[in-house]
């Protein structure tokens, strides 16, 4: 008799605990995404689809690098993600292969149909945009708050602080106050000083030849350059390569003094990618600076 | 006792309804494992396959068949409409229409981001991007009827269509010169995909072709009396501005219930009423309801292999449809030559 109550109460209690610290577990915390949605999200997601590439980096570098199942074809970095299933990009997601790997979280950029579709299956889609230095930092908040990784992710923002810090002390006296052109596209589209490139550009010392009121990526006219004759060309290399053919840039005082940062594609990508190796970004610009020659005249 | 023409619609009608069940049964197959029947067992056998081949299989393959059949439609009337093969139903300003309604909805947060704040960006972007597209394709026929004020000259709404064509396509053009993020966007839009179909796109698609069908489809008669000329029409005591503005009614609505699920497939619309033709030549009710299904069939065809070519990538839809059916015209036409 005694015996059978002590393993009802046990029973009990147990029932009792499971429920209760199951429920804790299972709290869903609330998450308000770039789109406003209050995204209702189970703590701490074991299987994450990431379709940008920067925010497959962010979720790396807070350390839950193995939590994802499968990144857009452009995620490359860091090599890990190279093995996982490839998804196709944000606008022509492969809509069975993510449900297939019953993620639950999808990380995305605004763009409306795959999010949509996928909502319609029941995934949860957090959707987030990072177009400057602060939206890089308020993603790695977010990130951090549903992977529970908050002092990994503090410790990435300093890293990158840290970094930066590096990098201006890196770029030598003569170099401040010029003036930079960084093409984006040979089109050609510029980086102004409103984007998160611009910004780290303005960080190292550099005047942005593209003013902030043309927007983060301008179309311009290449006679603007020509007029404006930078002190400094960033670019892509291949892109670097062809501008001297272009009409009247051949005049372009900074390629003829070889005044140019040219990148291959992994380091270029680097630059473009508004994520946790933006501090790395920096120190791979000032490296350049550091190496070049003197830029003659003064700053204007 | 059936005439030789007769047999051929028969003809015809039946290998198109087998090729139908048949694709179907592939579209349920084909996915990203691939294409076999293995494969789908496999499927079966696990616990998602309400979820992979329910929710996500059946209503593209569906959807697919109901896209492909109003473009098919939206094909047949635009060329009877403006008696020229080479009528495509994208002609009067619908697709560029839809295109720039896109470009909007894609680029508005980045343009009120740097202060530009289009009140119209704004108001797009609530609409959505299915709404959206829709909205713009009624919107440049629209355009294209009050430029062409009415539908009674056929030259006349021609030429206001690519003149509308050229303008809205300028218009989204600029959207992306000022905004490039919405240029990959506006490229998959382009291209056209049938991997987003749900079953509420099915239910959207199937009304619309239940909504363009009877009026297409009564006003068959009229289509063929114009193939004798306008001036014959008219002499049969038909009236052409109403037929025509309710032809072309049909017509904009069909090819924006399509092009707002889809994108813009391309040629599916201008090589289904020729196959047809070259099959069974017949009268407009006839090629109207063959080219539906003709549409349907080959977009569901092109879907299926989208699939399974390089599974688990997919091609483009629209880039294989313009070579299925391209390829197909051109050997059409080249054996016909030869004879």
């Amino acid at each position: 008799m005694t015996s059978s109550r002590r393993r009802w109460v046990r029973a009990i209690v147990s029932c009792v605990l499971a429920v209760s610290g199951g429920s804790a577990s299972a709290q869903p915390m609330v998450v308000r995404d770039d789109r406003g949605v209050d995204l209702a999200i189970a703590a701490s997601p074991q299987r994450i689809v990431s379709l940008l590439p920067s925010l497959t980096e962010s979720v790396c570098a807070v350390g839950a690098c193995a939590r994802l199942v499968g990144v857009d074809r452009f995620s490359n970095w860091p090599d890990s993600v190279r093995a996982l299933p490839k998804l196709g990009g944000i606008e022509d997601a492969l809509v069975e292969r993510v449900v297939a790997l019953k993620p639950d979280l999808v990380l995305a950029a605004p763009s409306a149909r795959a999010i949509e579709r996928f909502e319609g299956l029941g995934l949860k889609v957090l959707v987030l945009e990072s177009r400057n230095r602060a939206d890089v930092k308020r993603t790695l908040n977010i990130l951090a708050r549903v992977l529970g990784a908050a002092p990994q992710a503090a410790a990435v923002w300093s890293r990158i602080e840290r970094d930066e810090r590096l990098a201006v002390e890196r770029v030598p006296a003569h170099w401040r106050g010029r003036r930079v052109y960084f093409e984006v596209d040979a089109t050609p589209y510029a980086a102004g000083a409103g984007s998160f490139i611009g910004e780290t550009l303005a960080r190292l010392g550099l005047v942005n030849i593209v003013p902030t009121e043309l927007g983060p990526f301008p179309k311009l006219n290449p006679e603007f350059v020509v007029r404006a004759q930078p002190d400094l060309v960033i670019a892509h290399n291949a892109n670097l390569a062809e501008m001297p053919k272009r009409p009247g840039w051949a005049d372009l005082r900074a390629l003829r003094s070889g005044s140019i940062c040219g990148f291959e594609p992994a380091a270029y990508e680097l630059l473009i990618r508004p994520g946790p190796r933006m501090g790395e970004a920096a120190q791979s610009l000032a490296a350049c600076l550091a190496a070049l020659p003197a830029p003659g005249g003064a700053p204007r | 006792m059936c005439t030789p023409d007769q047999q051929r619609r028969g003809r015809l009608a039946w290998r198109l309804g087998a090729l139908t069940i048949v694709l179907l049964a592939a579209g349920l197959a084909a996915g990203s494992d691939g294409w076999s029947m293995l494969a789908l067992w496999d499927t079966l056998q696990r616990g998602d396959a309400a979820l992979i081949v329910g929710q996500i299989r059946a209503p593209r393959t569906l959807g697919a068949w109901l896209a492909g059949a109003l473009l098919g439609l939206s094909g047949a009337v635009a060329q009877g409409l403006f008696r020229n093969p080479l009528a495509d139903p994208y002609l009067l300003g619908s697709a560029s229409g839809a295109s720039l309604a896109v470009v909007l909805v894609l680029a508005a947060s980045s343009l009120t981001g740097h202060g530009i704040a289009l009140a119209t960006a704004g108001a797009v972007a609530r609409l959505g991007l299915v709404g959206a597209a829709f909205a713009g394709a009624l919107l440049g026929v629209s355009l294209t009827l009050v430029l062409a004020r009415g539908a009674e000259q056929t030259t006349r709404l021609l030429l206001a269509g690519v003149v509308v064509g050229v303008l809205l396509a300028a218009g989204s053009d600029l959207v992306t010169s000022a905004a490039p993020d919405a240029l990959r966007g506006k490229q998959a839009f382009m291209l056209g995909s049938t991997g987003f179909l749900s079953w509420s796109a099915c239910a959207v698609l199937a009304a619309g072709l239940l909504v363009a069908l009877p009026p297409a489809w009564r006003l068959a008669r009229a289509l063929d009396a114009l193939t004798l000329g306008e001036d014959a029409a008219r002499s049969l005591g038909l009236s052409l501005v109403h037929l025509r503005a309710a032809l072309v009614v049909a017509l904009a609505l069909a090819i924006g219930v399509a092009v707002s699920q889809t994108g813009l497939i391309a040629f599916v619309g201008l090589v289904s009423p020729h196959l047809v033709r070259r099959f069974a030549p017949a009268p407009h009710g006839y090629t109207l309801l063959a080219s539906a299904a003709t549409g349907g069939t080959l977009l569901l065809a092109a879907d299926v292999l989208a699939r399974s070519l390089i599974a688990p990538q997919e091609v483009p839809v629209g880039v294989l449809t313009a070579l299925l059916g391209g390829t197909y015209l051109l050997w059409l036409l080249h054996r016909r030559r030869i004879a």
